[in-house]
């Protein structure tokens, strides 16, 4: 399984959401073809409910801890609750890569 | 001084700090050029840390931190963010009135 297979199943199984995508943005960093080491998430749920963005952000750090940790090395989160996505209805662009190593 | 000590040390005595690679001039990762420009706007001094300088507070920091990626910002002791949620406080408006609140000078109590 791809690690954006593993991330895709462990949050849909953390999460329950109403929404995901996860995006492989890899190949806009500079490194290797074919990478698995920067991705994108958007996340509807609302287990989101009163939970600040910083205890959001966490809570889906804690559910992908081993990926984080294998080489998975940035990681765009936007979060959303049901309601707020309704509202919002899209997650901005990752910004370009500035070249800086891992 | 303890690598950790010093991470304490750092957010405990500067009340807006971030944690980021490469300087707010030369930003080397296009995920703190992004939080950079939004603290930026907000008009008021910030310290930062190079953590490709600071490869011990670069391996310490996440665990402390529960947060495993850069940049990391803290005001007033506290973590806000990564790049994500400093952007999306910065579009609400509300970046720039935590920083003007975290900068005001401490009121002199008589």
């Amino acid at each position: 399984m791809s690690v954006q297979q593993v991330i895709e199943k462990k949050l849909t199984r953390a999460f329950l959401p109403e929404y995901l995508q996860v995006l492989n943005e890899s190949h806009r960093h500079s490194v290797p073809a074919n990478s698995e080491t920067h991705f994108k998430v958007t996340l509807v749920s609302n287990q989101f409910l009163n939970q600040r963005p910083v205890a959001r952000h966490q809570s889906v750090f804690r559910v992908l801890a081993d990926e984080l940790k294998a080489g998975v090395h940035a990681l765009a989160l936007h979060t959303f609750t049901i309601d707020e996505w309704a509202e919002k209805g899209n997650a901005p662009d990752s910004p370009p890569c500035r070249g800086g190593s891992k | 001084m303890e690598t950790i000590e010093i991470i304490k040390d750092q957010i405990e005595n500067n009340t807006i700090i971030l944690y980021m690679k490469g300087s707010p001039e030369q930003p080397q990762c296009g995920f703190s050029a992004q939080a950079t420009q939004a603290l930026m706007a907000c008009g008021e001094r910030f310290a930062y840390v190079d953590i490709l300088q600071n490869p011990d507070i670069r391996a310490t920091l996440p665990g402390y931190a529960n947060w495993p990626t850069f940049p990391q910002l803290y005001i007033k002791g506290e973590l806000v963010g990564g790049c994500d949620i400093i952007v999306e406080l910065y579009e609400k408006g509300e970046l720039a009135v935590m920083i003007k609140e975290a900068a005001e000078p401490k009121s002199e109590s008589k």
